[in-house]
């Protein structure tokens, strides 16, 4: 299992792991919304909750596809599934490999981006708390995606289709945290729902997520 | 052994649906007809939305049964990934764009009332936002199934997609209450006290919704044979290349 | 301490391809399946090695025993040569590599990134891997796939050594691989029948 983690850090830093292609996606988001909206603080201000926390959604489901279809394509798949790991520890692995190359780094880099988009000072420890505890939910839930299209051709586009109606819990609960925390509200239920949320799906998914490769291995 | 389950046989289900399937068509049609004549003609307008309110009658059956057709999906799903039985993999397969259709006819027609009523096509209110939601679950479940080759991986693998988006469903459902209490009323058919809707408006709405639940059955058999013969055919293509 | 299968019958597509297979290996036998493409030798090793449900019949070998390798070699094209085969040591709990290295003649290729080999380097690299996870019966897809004759000769002396450390090995290959004492089961007479149309069977519809 360490193994498994290890092998997946490494080939994610080695050349062509795609590794930091997320945040780079993350940090033009957040460039390219002011872009558009324009200059002015107050609105700026208003939506950067709702900005960052899509950003970093749509950032962690650029990955997603590397995750199963990889090891798919050059057959490890098939190893690792006779070998002797359980299927549901390989996607949990897998799961938390993709959240430390791509929902670690979000979460660490996205008090700089609110910085960019006039966020409250209130708001930034809500706004990396929220999505420390989201983020992992966004690997899982995207972990499944990416198990359910691992046989398909083309699957990265019906991946998006699959996974993003997925995320809108956590998304609506993260972006709620932020946008309460910075009015100075209480968050502590969106927090509560947000966590239950991710734990929730740490812990059923991968059962969900392993079937599904059994069968898409068959 | 006489049981429900034989009628997952296939053959057994297309003898059966030979003739109970003209049946239920024609119960249908008549019971919808009579919901909808009695609902659009012969009640009275209300005194604040006028004609406008008539629409319920399309809107209401269609909203209820876009979410009955995803909760028979489900059953459906669960007895495919429990029993094995390939008819009701392919009745879930073919309930999946008649529900879509509901979704968008509850929509759409939702809009075309809400447009004299709240001045407005849209509203990111709940039950609007739940809706939209539940098409985008409907796009997903059908397009997995369409990018899917072999029959019996594509239905292992939409059983567990509807199994897991019900979770996701039905959390988005109360994700978007909390995230915005809307303009939407409640339940239109709530026996809360205090009911806004009189008995004259209750009796052709109920018809509907029959008539709209013999329409989804109707629907449902009938793409559902239409899967069993496909399927069949393209048995029989394989069968004769490798013979 | 081996290998039975009886009454083996699997399907690909949702068809069965083959039925009534049994055979038995024990330790220090291999057996090669032999058939024309299509027959179902992959299908039949990938039953065997857990990885699709048999329709019907048993598959027995003592829990943990098996290591299969497919056409696909699994290797990882940035990680080098050592680095892919500790993965796999690691993964099956077992110490060392250098064994697997100097037998596959790999051991001057240790550092170079996987990407670099040739497809037989590869494949040879792919066959180390079975060495390094310590199981006893080795289930191997055209294991000899882009070979030369001097490692395909090499290889049969793996499997030799194996075989005669009491280890087992099931093959599908069209290549002699000078192992006179391997048996041979012919898949072709296995080929499954299927139920004549009208016959009432449950799901026939779809058969």
């Amino acid at each position: 299992m360490i193994a498994l983690l290890v092998r997946d850090l490494r080939l994610a830093f080695r050349a062509g792991g795609g590794f930091g292609l997320g945040l780079a996606f993350f940090l033009i988001i957040a460039v390219l919304v002011p872009l558009g909206v324009g200059p002015e603080p107050e609105i700026l201000a208003r939506i950067a909750p709702g900005i960052l926390w899509v950003g970093a959604l749509l950032a962690c489901l650029l990955s997603l596809d590397r995750i199963f279809a990889l090891d798919y394509e050059d057959g490890s798949l098939d190893l690792l599934a006779t070998a002797p790991v359980p299927m549901e520890g390989v996607v949990s692995v897998k799961a938390l490999a993709h959240w430390l190359t791509t929902g670690l780094p979000l979460v660490l880099i996205s008090p700089v981006l609110g910085l960019l988009l006039y966020l409250p000072p209130q708001a930034y420890g809500w706004l990396v708390l929220s999505l420390a505890l989201g983020t992992p939910a966004l690997s899982v839930i995207g972990t499944f995606g990416a198990a359910l299209t691992v046989g398909l051709k083309r699957g990265g586009l019906l991946l998006s289709l699959l996974v993003l109606p997925l995320y809108i819990p956590t998304l609506v609960f993260g972006a709620e945290v932020v946008a309460r925390g910075a009015q100075g509200l209480d968050v502590a239920t969106p927090l509560a729902l947000l966590a239950g949320i991710t734990a929730g799906a740490v812990a059923l998914l991968p059962f969900a997520s392993a079937l599904v490769i059994r069968i898409n291995l068959r | 052994m006489a049981s429900l389950w034989e009628y997952a046989n296939p053959l057994k289900f297309m003898r059966t649906t030979d003739w109970l399937l003209p049946v239920v068509a024609v119960a249908a049609v008549v019971v919808t007809t009579i919901g909808l004549v009695w609902g659009f003609f012969f009640t009275p307008d209300d005194f604040r939305q006028g004609a406008t309110v008539k629409i319920v009658f399309i809107h209401v059956p269609a909203a209820m049964m876009a979410i009955n057709a995803w909760v028979m999906m489900l059953v459906a799903s669960l007895v495919w990934l429990i029993r094995r039985h390939h008819v009701s993999a392919l009745a879930a397969k073919a309930a999946a764009p008649i529900g879509l259709v509901m979704t968008l006819i509850g929509l759409i027609t939702g809009a075309v009332w809400g447009q004299p009523m709240w001045g407005t096509w849209w509203a990111w209110d709940p039950r609007l936002t739940s809706f939209l939601i539940l098409f985008l679950f409907y796009l997903g479940y059908i397009a997995l199934w369409s990018a899917i080759d072999d029959p019996d991986t594509g239905a292992d693998l939409t059983a567990v997609l509807c199994l897991v988006g019900s979770v996701f469903a039905v959390l988005s459902r109360y994700a978007a209450l909390f995230w915005n209490q809307g303009l939407h009323q409640g339940a239109s058919l709530s026996v809360a006290p205090g009911t806004r809707m009189d008995w004259a408006y209750k009796a052709p709405l109920y018809i509907c919704m029959v008539g709209f639940g013999l329409i989804f059955v109707t629907l449902v058999l009938a793409g559902t044979r239409t899967e069993i013969r496909a399927r069949r055919m393209k048995a029989l293509v394989a069968r004769e290349r490798m013979a | 301490m081996g290998l039975t299968v009886t009454n083996l019958a699997c399907a690909r597509g949702g068809f069965p391809l083959l039925e009534r297979v049994s055979f038995s290996l024990n330790a220090g036998q291999a057996l090669v399946l032999r058939g024309p493409n299509g027959c179902g030798k992959t299908t039949l090793l990938r039953t065997v090695a857990g990885l699709q449900p048999a329709l019907a019949g048993q598959v027995d070998c003592p829990p943990d025993s098996i290591a299969y390798a497919a056409h696909a070699d699994g290797l990882k094209t940035t990680l080098s040569v050592a680095e892919n085969l500790s993965f796999w040591a690691a993964v099956y709990g077992t110490q060392g590599i250098d064994a697997a290295l100097e037998q596959m003649n790999l051991r001057a290729l240790a550092p170079r990134a996987a990407q670099n080999l040739s497809a037989g380097q590869k494949r040879r690299l792919g066959l180390a891997r079975l060495m390094v996870t310590g199981r006893p019966i080795w289930v191997l897809d055209e294991p000899t796939v882009s070979l030369d004759t001097a490692s395909v000769a090499l290889f049969g002396e793996v499997v030799r050594a194996h075989l005669s450390g009491g280890g087992m090995a099931l093959m599908a290959t069209h290549i002699d691989l000078g192992l006179p004492e391997a048996g041979i089961l012919d898949l072709t007479t296995f080929r499954a029948v299927l139920p004549p149309p009208g016959s009432g069977h449950f799901d026939e519809a779809f058969l």
